[in-house]
């Protein structure tokens, strides 16, 4: 670059643009470059000008790092590098000497997480219209999935943007890490000076990290269509790289997983939606001794013990939301109140994040207008974050992060000279960045205002001898001058100020006055001009030493303060209801109940139950022991806590991962969403623990998540220790895709014929699998034979959505034929066809009360089926699928008194033992019994009943559901809201920005659910929910 | 004594397993139910009823203890212990239009465009569906037939489900017009990558659309000799004239006062059917008089802080207002749950009489059929049940009997027929009824 361009010399045209107007420049040079570093291996044309580009910036504070801030002092540049920085160090003779007045240097910004200079996200090839795409549309020796790409290396795609470097540089950011932001592995970073000059001179370290993320990206593959498919396939590269190290690369040659293996030493940088989604990529990390760095999302204080225990650093984009309109009463109901408690607790989230510990860097992805970048920093140290922990975000963490810390972050010797010059401390509101320096080359921003020559406060205005009093008002920096004439009436006085001389125009009576001037003191100016009769006049301004007292403006600053401190509490899970603080087990006795044991004894008349350690500890008459609490159970009924077999709330981003006819690799219990209000209302009809099941949408689907509903715990906290594994099947018309449309035509299978050959030729291939594991002959661990494998040897129970008796009979024959034991048939509404067969090869049923009709396959079901199944000794349970019913178990339960005139207590069984020995968990669960898990319902009266409410729902002893304390609650969310939705019109009427309520999507799943969840993020389609049962 | 029906029903048709009920004959003598607890259907019950109805109109209603009756003129039902209840309504039902959801080509529901009044639900009406039988077993007699999907889906007509053809069937034919109306918040982004729930932009232009539409009808119908006929003003006609009702399908609380201020400017009789959002704003819905098609009850809040059984209460609080509604859930085979959607709001402090309105009277008000049937009342359609238990409870519920229009219905159904050939099978013994 040789000649400085039009904007970067233009400092008239940002004068002009500034409100005010008191302004001159200090410097003589309007542009600083050198051309030192101009390409050595480029053809010169023209006259050679080199220049030796040294600096010295005297004079100054310095803040060398973030914890050291040096007054007074001289900083040295040369060649683009630091010199030498300190006070009273040596200025070079040949430097060009700048005197900074004492104002402020800082190391440039860094952000880690950026695109600058990349090429726009793009698909390989098109997908098929309307059709699946099973492999990757990109040719040459890649992985096959397009969604990986470790193979893309930033910086031979980096193309300098001085348009778009020119938007971080006026923000202070002098280098940026780069990536492609597309797809799962994204291939490697490159971090750059945001300079104007060339690639060759931006470029500063060629491959800083590797990233990733729970994205597909611009990949047109179907699979992964689920967030549990990615984690799979995030896995098995890992052992796929593994075996490719070690012994795969004499059979395949493969560039992807050669890259994969290339990156294993650098950061990984990987891109997360939300909390939970760090904890799941931290598992994924522990598997693979890797620590992962993740940009998240704003919302890490949700889960901030989880997250720290993670070790891991965050890149936060600072975008706090906006409040939301709610001043129409009925819009702003629909708003989610968690959506609007984050609204006020996202901008304490930096702060709480840095005092925890956490190595925080920022970013500027996700932010629409990078101008809200630094008012957004001073949001959050007025919230909590320390100016030292912001800094450290902008400068010495992200370089830590991505070992670039001997390059840049803090302005010691031998680092790039990027630097920023402001005229206040960086984060102090008003703050300017006038220069920003970037690797030797200077920008220069703004020019330095001038010190103003008036002071707030109240002057005398004279005028021939016509005198006024003139307040001087300073706000945000600007003065703002008003002639007092009385109590009820100001004039507005115009002026303006350059070159130390004072312009003032004012309208009396509508003539004009006009006044021009020059300071004679500090605060007093004198000058001549026209008077209101157009007189030439001499006139003055001075002080008249009283202030204005801004006291009412003072109180409204403290009163602010306090509202502003007045915060709501972190709840967990953060949504209504969420707890404030983590509930613990009681010992509980409940007293003269009628309790339902499901054991030899029946159903006990007044009767009374202890709960102890989170045990059941005795039952029996008149128990004498003592409990923190009572409970009178005169009138109610005690049950064991009801099992849902088949449920799919509690899950994120995908109940199916059908994209393959096989998807045995992914789990549900990797996507276990703690942050579902439906667990509560789950809870609310006494359900205490669920088989979170993988959808139907393939033959093979996926493993189960087996969970007790323990509200507020985290994912892991929520899985039920030592529960056998599961693994969902699925049969009939859904996994050969006979209702999704006629373009689904093209996966196997498309008929019931070809679903027994899925499962002959799976366990075929996981038998030769597992000879090859055991002869000790090298293999792929792969992680779907693996799970097969498991099914072979009877480690891991099988889960089957089935609906016609003749597939069910199928299946049953293909187990036996590879030597194992069908566990449940989950659906089998064609069971009571074939309930001699079932129970002679053991399986067992978990079915509908009485559903059918929605599809062509349920068109004999019965709501006979459960009492039929039972009587011919099936272990026999009734499931939900749905989120709505499971919170009313004990009512189809009932129906098997309905249909088919069960007993009470068998009936009552259909939803707790029975599901219980389904799931291997009867040991634990189930009944109560002394030494079982005290999972625990007080009903209101009989449970069967359509008239029994849960009273109270205890899991481990714990008491997650009171209706009484749901009571309270309901009234703390309504007083919670009002608190915020007042805070949102205050902020609204003090000018602040506003979004339209939206409200929040709640997703319930089924098991035919085909969504693709794995899709990048977008708004701006309208959509019409698409989903059948 | 079931036992003893089953036997009679195994004689008549021994070997059609899933042979399909025949519609019964018309009551050919009168028939007398003494000694049960009569739910009138009006809010009231009766205690040791005698209730007596011939050629399918209810002739007395009364209390054993004080009515004199020559028993040796009627056939008796000693219902002593049991309850008796008008037949339950099924209301925004598409029973008969939809056989099996999945399979497009039993699927009658749904025309081709957006405003379609002139589609009539009735004449793809099928008398022969198999799961009907198994919805009548469960006390539903008549229903609402509705035709979905966009915005005026078409006229729905009023139905017995015992009948040989749909003309047979009908009890009121094309008796109102359905409008839904547009949703203020929609779903964002599309399927493949859903978005948050978002105000919808267009609300305004989809509402400004509706009223051009109805402007313009209006205007024809008020022409004495319209040029060109037009089959969709045709039929909108009625909606004017009052011998209509506008069905208006919306469920937030903003949509649900601007429809009906709308319906009610341009002189119509609108009901709301949906109404998840009706326990904000009922006083206006008092206020307007206006009546309630009440989406199901056992339904999850639409909101993630709501009350936890907001759905479970909402029948009681727009009882407690003075609103008028009916208990509904939507689909074909789903309505054999509909009697639990009225228990399920007596479990959450509905009394249980206005509960039974709400399946019965209250319905009938709707439709405009509650001069002849709804409640036992003298001069009504007999048209009843006869239950052991609670019908609203499944626990106890049991229906024994079912008359439409006196006629005794066949409650046996393909369902029951499945379950007799298999536990035949294994000999086995379950209560199939």
């Amino acid at each position: 670059m040789v000649f400085p361009d039009f904007q970067q010399l233009s400092f008239y045209s940002i004068i002009h643009r500034m409100k005010r107007s008191i302004h001159i420049l200090l410097f003589p040079l309007l542009f600083i470059f050198t051309d030192s570093y101009a390409q050595k291996t480029f053809p010169q044309n023209g006259v050679f000008d080199h220049r030796e580009g040294i600096y010295a910036f005297v004079n100054a504070t310095i803040q060398v790092t973030p914890e050291r801030s040096i007054t007074n002092s001289t900083l040295v540049i040369k060649d683009g590098k630091i010199l030498n920085v300190g006070s009273g160090v040596p200025v070079p003779g040949n430097a060009v000497i700048y005197d900074m007045n004492g104002r402020f240097i800082y190391p440039s910004f860094i952000d880690i997480y950026s695109d600058y200079g990349m090429p726009g996200p793009a698909s390989v090839g098109t997908a098929p219209s309307q059709r699946p795409q099973m492999l990757s549309n990109k040719k040459g020796a890649y992985m096959w999935n397009e969604a990986l790409k470790p193979e893309f290396k930033a910086h031979e795609a980096f193309k300098s943007n001085n348009e778009m470097a020119k938007g971080w540089r006026k923000i202070g950011f002098g280098a940026v890490s780069s990536h492609l932001k597309d797809g799962i592995s994204r291939g490697t970073s490159v971090l750059v000076n945001l300079g104007s000059g060339k690639e060759h001179e931006q470029i500063l370290k060629e491959q800083t990290a590797h990233h990733m993320a729970f994205s597909k990206g611009k990949s047109t593959q179907n699979y992964p269509s689920s967030l549990m498919g990615a984690i799979a396939l995030i896995r098995q590269t890992y052992y796929d790289a593994q075996w490719y190290s070690q012994n795969g690369k004499k059979e395949e040659m493969n560039i992807s997983l050669d890259a994969w293996n290339s990156l294993k030493g650098l950061p990984h940088v990987f891109d997360v939606r939300d909390r939970l989604e760090i904890l799941r990529a931290n598992k994924i990390g522990k598997e693979f001794g890797i620590r992962y760095i993740f940009k998240g999302n704003g919302d890490e204080y949700m889960r901030l013990d989880e997250i720290k225990k993670s070790g891991s650093a965050i890149i936060l984009p600072l975008k706090f939301p906006a409040a939301y309109d709610v001043s129409d009463a009925f819009d702003a109901m629909q708003v989610s109140l968690s959506d609007m408690k984050h609204w006020e607790l996202a901008p304490t989230n930096p702060g709480r994040l840095a005092q925890a510990g956490i190595p925080l860097a920022f970013t500027l992805h996700g932010l629409k207008n990078k101008g809200d970048f630094i008012d957004n920093i001073r949001k959050a140290i007025e919230n909590g974050l320390s100016e030292k922990d912001a800094l450290a975000a902008l400068t010495t963490v992200p370089a830590r992060l991505i070992n670039a810390e001997n390059i840049i972050g803090t302005l010691e010797k031998g680092k790039e000279a990027n630097f920023i010059i402001t005229d206040k401390p960086v984060f102090e509101k008003g703050a300017k960045i006038h220069q920003n320096w970037i690797g030797g080359e200077g920008f220069i921003l703004q020019g330095f205002g001038e010190e103003a020559p008036l002071d707030e406060g109240i002057y005398d205005l004279k005028i021939n001898r016509k005198r006024y009093v003139l307040h001087i008002d300073e706000k945000d920096d600007k003065l703002s001058f008003l002639i007092k004439e009385n109590d009820t009436t100001d004039i507005k006085v115009q002026h303006s100020f350059k070159d130390k001389i004072l312009s003032l125009s004012f309208k009396e009576e509508d003539k004009l006055i006009r006044l021009t001037g020059t300071a004679s003191d500090k605060n007093t100016i004198k000058g001549k001009g026209y008077d209101a009769e157009g007189n030439w006049a001499g006139w003055s301004i001075r002080p008249t030493g009283k202030t204005l007292i801004p006291e009412e403006e003072k109180k409204k600053e403290e009163e602010k303060k306090k509202t502003e401190v007045q915060l709501g509490d972190v709840v967990y899970p953060f949504l209504p209801y969420g707890w404030k603080e983590k509930p613990e087990a009681e010992t509980v006795l409940i007293k003269n109940a009628t309790i339902w044991t499901n054991e030899a004894d029946g159903i006990l008349e007044n009767a009374d139950i202890l709960l102890s350690n989170g045990k059941i500890s005795q039952i029996g008459k008149e128990l004498n022991v003592r409990a923190d609490k009572v409970i009178d159970g005169e009138g109610k009924h005690v049950t064991c806590g009801i099992i849902d077999e088949h449920s799919h709330i509690a899950i994120s981003r995908g109940v199916n991962e059908g994209t393959q006819y096989s998807s045995a690799e992914v789990s549900i219990a990797d996507v276990v969403n703690s942050e579902d209000v439906n667990i509560y209302r789950n809870l609310s009809g006494g359900v205490t623990t669920a088989q979170l099941l993988h959808g139907s949408a393939n033959p093979i689907g996926g493993q189960s998540g087996i969970v007790k509903f323990r509200w507020g715990f985290t994912p892991e906290e929520m899985k039920v220790k030592g529960a056998a594994p599961f693994i969902k099947f699925a049969l009939g018309e859904n996994v050969k895709q006979s209702n999704w449309g006629d373009n689904y035509s093209i996966r196997f299978p498309q008929s019931r014929m070809g679903v027994e050959a899925v499962y002959d030729d799976h366990f075929i291939r996981a038998k030769e699998y597992g000879k090859l594991k055991r002869s000790g002959k090298p293999f792929r661990k792969d992680l779907e034979m693996e799970t097969l494998l498991e099914i072979i040897e009877s480690k891991r129970f099988v889960t089957c959505h089935s609906y016609v008796q003749s597939e069910i009979n199928m299946l049953m024959k293909v187990a036996e034929r590879h030597g194992f034991t069908l566990n449940t048939f989950t659906h089998i509404l064609e069971g009571y066809k074939i309930a001699d067969k079932m129970q002679k090869h053991g399986a067992g049923g978990s079915t509908f009360s009485d559903w059918w009709a929605y599809k062509y396959e349920v068109i004999d079901a019965i709501p006979y089926n459960a009492a039929i199944l039972d009587k011919m000794k099936v272990i026999t349970a009734l499931n939900s699928d749905d989120a709505e019913m499971s919170r009313r178990l004990n009512q189809e339960a009932a129906k098997g008194v309905m249909y088919g005139g069960m007993t009470e207590e068998e009936a009552w069984k259909l939803v707790t033992l029975n599901p219980a020995k389904l799931l291997h968990l009867d040991d634990m669960m189930g009944s109560l019994k002394p030494g079982k898990d005290a999972d625990v319902v007080v009903w209101s009266e009989n449970p069967l009943s359509i008239y029994a409410h849960v009273e109270m729902t205890f899991v481990d002893g714990i008491r997650f559901f009171d209706k009484e304390r749901d009571l309270e609650m309901r009234d703390e969310i309504r007083k919670e809201r009002n608190r915020l939705i007042q805070k949102m019109i205050g902020e609204k009427s003090k000018g602040g920005k506003t979004q339209a309520p939206s409200m929040k999507y709640q997703q319930h799943y089924h098991c035919d659910h085909i969504d693709d969840e794995m899709g990048e993020q977008q708004e701006g389609h309208q959509h019409e929910d698409h989903h059948d049962h | 004594m079931k036992y003893i029906i089953h036997i009679i029903i195994f004689a008549l048709i021994p070997v059609c397993l899933s042979a399909q009920q025949v519609p019964a004959e018309p009551q050919s003598e009168p028939i007398l139910i003494l000694n049960g607890t009569a739910h009138l259907g009006d809010g009231s019950k009766l205690e040791n009823a005698a209730i007596a109805f011939e050629n399918g109109k209810i002739s007395l209603v009364g209390d054993v203890g004080t009515i004199r009756v020559d028993q040796s003129k009627y056939k008796v039902v000693d219902a002593t212990g049991k309850h008796i209840y008008p037949g339950f309504i099924a209301m925004n039902s598409q029973i008969g239009l939809k056989e099996i959801d999945a399979v497009r080509a039993t699927r009658d529901n749904r025309e081709v465009g957006s405003f379609n009044p002139s589609i009539r639900s009735l004449i793809a009406f099928n008398t022969d569906s198999r799961v009907t039988p198994t919805i009548r077993s469960n006390g539903v007699l008549m229903a609402q037939i509705v035709p979905e999907g966009g915005r005026m889906p078409g006229q729905s007509s009023v139905m017995k489900l015992d009948g040989w053809n749909w003309e047979d069937a009908q009890y009121k034919a094309d008796q109102g017009i359905h409008l839904r109306w547009p949703v203020p918040f929609r779903r964002m982004g599309w399927w493949a990558a859903p978005g948050p729930i978002k105000k919808n932009d267009k609300y305004d232009e989809e509402v400004r659309e509706i009223k051009q539409f109805f402007k313009e009808a209006k205007a024809y119908g008020e022409s004495s000799n319209p040029e060109i006929t037009n089959m969709k003003f045709e039929a909108m006609k009625g909606l004017y004239g009052g011998s209509k009702k506008l069905y208006i399908h919306t469920n937030f609380a903003k949509p649900i006062m601007e429809a009906v201020l709308f319906a009610k400017e341009n002189g119509m009789e609108p009901v709301i059917v949906g109404g998840k959002d009706s326990w904000q704003i009922t006083d206006f819905l008092k206020e307007q008089d206006v009546m309630i098609i009440l989406k199901k009850t056992q339904d999850l809040p639409v909101r993630e802080y709501d009350d936890i059984d907001q759905p479970f209460k909402t029948p009681k609080m727009l009882s407690d207002a003075g609103v008028i509604y009916a208990f509904s859930l939507d689909g074909a085979w789903e309505q054999r749950n509909l009697v639990f959607q009225a228990g399920q709001a007596v479990s959450y402090g509905l009394d249980y009489e206005k509960a039974i309105e709400g399946l019965t009277l209250s319905p009938a008000k709707i439709l405009g059929i509650d001069d002849k049937t709804g409640s036992l009342k003298n001069g009504k359609d007999a048209t009843l049940l006869i239950v052991k238990g609670d019908v609203l409870d499944m626990r106890t519920c049991v229906i024994e009997k079912a008359f439409i229009e006196g006629r005794e219905i066949d409650l046996d159904n393909k369902q029951k027929a499945l379950s007799r050939k298999f536990t035949k099978k294994y000999g086995i013994d379950i209560d199939n009824d």
